[in-house]
């Protein structure tokens, strides 16, 4: 029998740990990136992977990690889900061990621990200040073994376009582009697998990698898959704001006893630690970053009245830096050309993190059969808000249940009707048709601006604070950016490394995608997580218990918002607050 | 209005593999801070030459803007780093901008370093575990070595040290001081140790550790500060240590 032929596209941490799988059980991968898969975004990961090893003396356990996520997460998570997670995560550890990850070891040779937020207990598994950069090389490798070996056919420098239903409406294959020759190629398969990373592209400003542009979920969404629970975006409250990007200063650095502070009445006030005595600077990340936000625009105490707060370092030894954060104390030097070493940092909060994503069962499969989504372009495991280090761990263990899955469905699953040659062909014809009509746009936009502002409309009124007026606002301007999107002027008409025709296309994806966030932000009436509306400044279970769900209307091309229920039977939700000891 | 500060570059272009290289300038405002690929991000925004002509924005990689996917690696001026820690304020100017040229050039400033991960093959990168399921114990690590394993696991393939590299280039089949160096990372891990006699024996090979001409280039420009000449020191020792083994053994 022929080997079953898995597609997977998306070489980070999550698609890497699922070609693995599915090597492991026979089957056969085309595997599909922007980039070598050895540069997916996964790298920029800094401070850690969330484990209950319990190694400090402190009675860690599974169940307290499993609390701890659901807690912090406002309790929109998925609770089994999250509780397989958190049990497989000890294993997932010693796997990346054995592996070759140089994590940080304690003097006598086991793995160190640090402290993360929204966690009272050491759990975060590190190596330095790289650790999604070590955690995705040891993927990297293996799966270059698994090259070596034969099993994995890599496609690096393209671009996935769409998938390929057939006539019962099951996926069996994709659409991509060589993003050098520019060939446009379709591609069978059993089943296909997103593991496409995070949006944050769609904010232009953000802390993520240029490739982190959502565009393959919004490809998917576009094609009748769900997205779920996309108003849900993490601020992260420290980075280095940039122009270009802004940079992540890692939670570690609060893990390893960073401070945060402002001058108030000409002496340093240390918000955080008086707002929140029980947990500190170490509250989750919405809480801080709606903390900075308010010292900052409506308490105006930013440093010299920007926005802007100290990230403090300089009272931990030097040694001890090093060892600990070594790279990231690099970064900032290099970038602001400051020591951190000696001086604060001056940080400020920046779109991150996608809890939401493209909706997925317990098995990671999406609503399209034979399609599946694993990693951060899914939405499961963090619920509204999520915490420090979990997101490495929800990467690589959504592999190892997308990857077993894909071959389950590959060899059991109803597939349907094989596509045939024509129905291949129409699907390629489909995009090379799309694509050639933007070589030929010739209107006066130009894209990157028309991005930029995009960018500037989300991070004004989609971030940390939302207001119900502001949303309509915004989702209006949204749409007046599609519109302008026709309307773009290409200056590169070659058929040869066109990033520029690329990047039209990728943005028209973005924008859709923004209106998923708008609307989906603007019907949740509630303050849950990562989502604040000071209008509704609590949470409301009785309404919005709910997982949000957003289906493409292709009519009108805008979202339709529907809600559905999910498990939360292991964990009562009970009330959310930082300021005091968390109670089970 | 005070006049806006700029910044020049003259860019080296090159429409495609075969096609001829030829230079265009740019003028980017200025803003503090601004490094390399930000300046290029401008480009695109506003893809005018300085003497007016409207052009194809230039082409080029780049991921993470944090020196850590080791995409963006390119010349500037006359040195193979990373544009995107490469401030304007730090550089001289007008600022030149070329490929990375011991790499086949793709397009403008894109270049194709698939050798590098070929190579990656060649010295088995990696520990070859058993699979990705439990097996109860990882072995523990003396904590000193695990910390030269974390110096040396920051390469990022970024392909500075192979311009800077003498040796390396159409003239010999040199794998380069990154990818060799590699091989000692492996070497250093408890369960990858299993294998070092297969990766010395690759390293005796042609275009091993032999080609390597002790120029002292790399260490000067790795952007992770990794002591490869040292390593490299280290991995002749290995070797021949291996290759007197292999004399004995037959
Ligand atoms: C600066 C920063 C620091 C972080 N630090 C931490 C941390 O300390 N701990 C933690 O737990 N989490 C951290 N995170 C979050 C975490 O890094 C990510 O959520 C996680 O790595 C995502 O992994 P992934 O496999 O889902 O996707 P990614 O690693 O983003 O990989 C996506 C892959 O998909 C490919 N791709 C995408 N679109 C397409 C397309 N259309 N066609 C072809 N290929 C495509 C890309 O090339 C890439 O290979 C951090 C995130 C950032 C931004």
């Amino acid at each position: 029998m022929a080997k079953s032929k898995i597609v997977v596209v998306g070489g980070g941490l999550s698609g890497l740990m699922a070609t693995l799988k599915i090597c492991e059980a026979g089957g056969e991968v085309d595997l599909f990136s922007y980039c070598p898969v050895k540069r997916s975004h996964s790298l920029c990961a800094q401070g850690g992977i969330n484990a209950c090893m319990d190694t400090k003396g402190e009675h860690d356990s599974i169940y307290e990690h499993f609390d701890d996520t659901v807690y912090g997460g406002d309790f929109l998570a998925d609770q089994t889900a999250v509780k397989g997670m958190c049990e497989a995560a000890p294993k997932l550890i010693r796997m990346f061990d054995r592996m070759g990850v140089p994590f940080t070891r304690t003097a006598e040779g086991v793995l160190d621990l640090r402290n993360f937020g929204g966690q009272k207990n050491k759990r975060t598994v590190f190596a330095g200040s790289t650790t999604g950069q070590q955690l995705l090389y040891a993927l990297d490798e293996q799966v270059r073994k698994w090259e070596v070996k034969g099993g994995v056919t890599k496609y690096e420098f393209w671009e996935f376009i769409k998938v390929i239903k057939n006539k019962e409406g099951v996926c069996r294959g994709i659409v991509a582009q060589n993003m050098n020759s520019m060939e446009i190629k379709a591609f069978r398969a059993d089943t296909v697998i997103l593991a496409t990373g995070g949006p944050g592209q769609v904010f232009g400003r953000c802390t993520a990698s240029t490739i982190c542009n959502g565009s393959a979920v919004s490809a998917v969404y576009q094609q009748g898959a769900h997205i779920a629970n996309p108003e849900f975006i993490q601020i992260h409250p420290t980075a280095i704001p940039g122009s270009d990007k802004n940079r992540l200063m890692s939670e570690a650095c609060r893990g390893e006893g960073g401070r945060i502070w402002v001058y108030k009445d000409g002496k340093p006030w240390y918000f955080l630690e008086e707002m929140f005595p029980a947990y500190g600077n170490l509250v989750p990340r919405d809480v801080a970053s709606r903390a900075i936000y308010d010292v900052c625009v409506n308490q105006h105490l930013g440093i010299n009245g920007e926005n802007r707060v100290y990230l403090d370092l300089s009272h931990i030894p030097a040694e001890y830096l090093e060892r600990k954060l070594g790279g990231i104390l690099e970064m900032y030097s290099e970038f602001m050309g400051a020591d951190p070493r000696k001086v604060p940092m001056e940080i400020y909060p920046s779109v991150h993190y996608s809890m939401g994503g493209i909706w997925v069962d317990r098995k990671h499969n999406t609503n399209v059969p034979g399609l599946m989504a694993s990693g951060e372009c899914d939405y499961q495991y963090h619920g509204a808000n999520r915490l420090g280090a979990n997101s490495l761990l929800s990467a690589a263990y959504s592999g190892t249940i997308s990857g077993p899955e894909a071959m389950h469905w590959a060899k059991e699953g109803e597939k349907g009707s094989a596509l045939t040659d024509a129905e291949l062909e129409a699907a390629r014809q489909e995009c090379v048709n799309d694509f050639e009509n933007i070589l030929t746009m010739h209107g006066e936009e130009n894209a990157h601006r028309l991005h930029h502002e995009l960018g500037d409309l989300m991070n004004q009124y989609v971030t940390i604070e939302r207001v119900n007026k502001d949303l309509d606002y915004c989702f209006e301007e949204v749409k007046k950016i599609l519109a302008r999107w026709n309307n773009i002027g290409v200056t590169d008409h070659s058929h040869w490394a066109n990033q520029e025709a690329m990047f039209v296309r990728q943005l028209r994806n973005m924008i859709l995608y923004a209106l998923a966030i708008t609307k989906a932000a603007r019907m949740r009436d509630e303050s849950r997580g990562a989502h604040f509306k000071r209008e509704f400044p609590t949470r409301d279970d009785e309404h919005f218990l709910k997982t949000t769900i957003v289906d493409y209307d292709p009519k009108t091309e805008e979202p339709q918002i529907t809600y559905i229920d999910f498990d939360h039977s292991l964990i009562k939700p009970r009330p959310r607050n930082y300021a005091v000891a968390k109670k089970e | 209005m005070a006049e806006q500060k700029t910044v020049t570059f003259i860019i080296e272009r090159q429409d495609g593999p075969k096609e001829k290289r030829y230079t265009q300038e740019f003028d980017v405002p200025y803003r503090p801070s601004l490094n390399v690929v930000a300046a290029l991000m401008e480009i695109q925004k506003n893809p005018v030459t300085r003497d007016g002509k409207r052009v194809a924005p230039v082409v080029w990689e780049c991921n993470c803007l944090e020196k850590v996917c080791g995409a963006c690696m390119m010349v500037i001026n006359g040195k193979a780093q990373q544009a995107c820690c490469a401030l304007i304020d730090n550089l001289k100017q007008p600022i030149h901008l070329a490929p990375a040229r011991t790499f086949p050039v793709i397009r403008d400033l894109l270049i194709d370093r698939s050798v590098m991960f070929e190579s990656l093959k060649r010295i088995q990168g990696w520990v070859n575990v058993d699979g990705t399921w439990d097996v109860k114990d990882a072995p523990r690590q003396n904590p000193y070595t695990a910390q030269t394993a974390y110096e040396i696991s920051h390469c990022m393939t970024c392909g500075c040290c192979l311009e800077a590299c003498p040796n390396v280039g159409p003239q010999s089949d040199f794998m380069g001081p990154a990818p060799i160096v590699q091989a000692y990372l492996f070497n250093l891990h408890p369960l990858g140790e299993y294998d070092k006699p297969k990766r010395l024996e690759t390293l005796m090979q042609k275009g091993g550790i032999t080609s390597c001409g002790n120029s002292q280039n790399c260490v000067q420009v790795c952007p992770k500060n990794i002591k490869l000449t040292t390593y490299l020191a280290q991995l002749n020792r290995d070797v021949n240590k291996q290759a007197l083994k292999n004399i004995f053994n037959h």
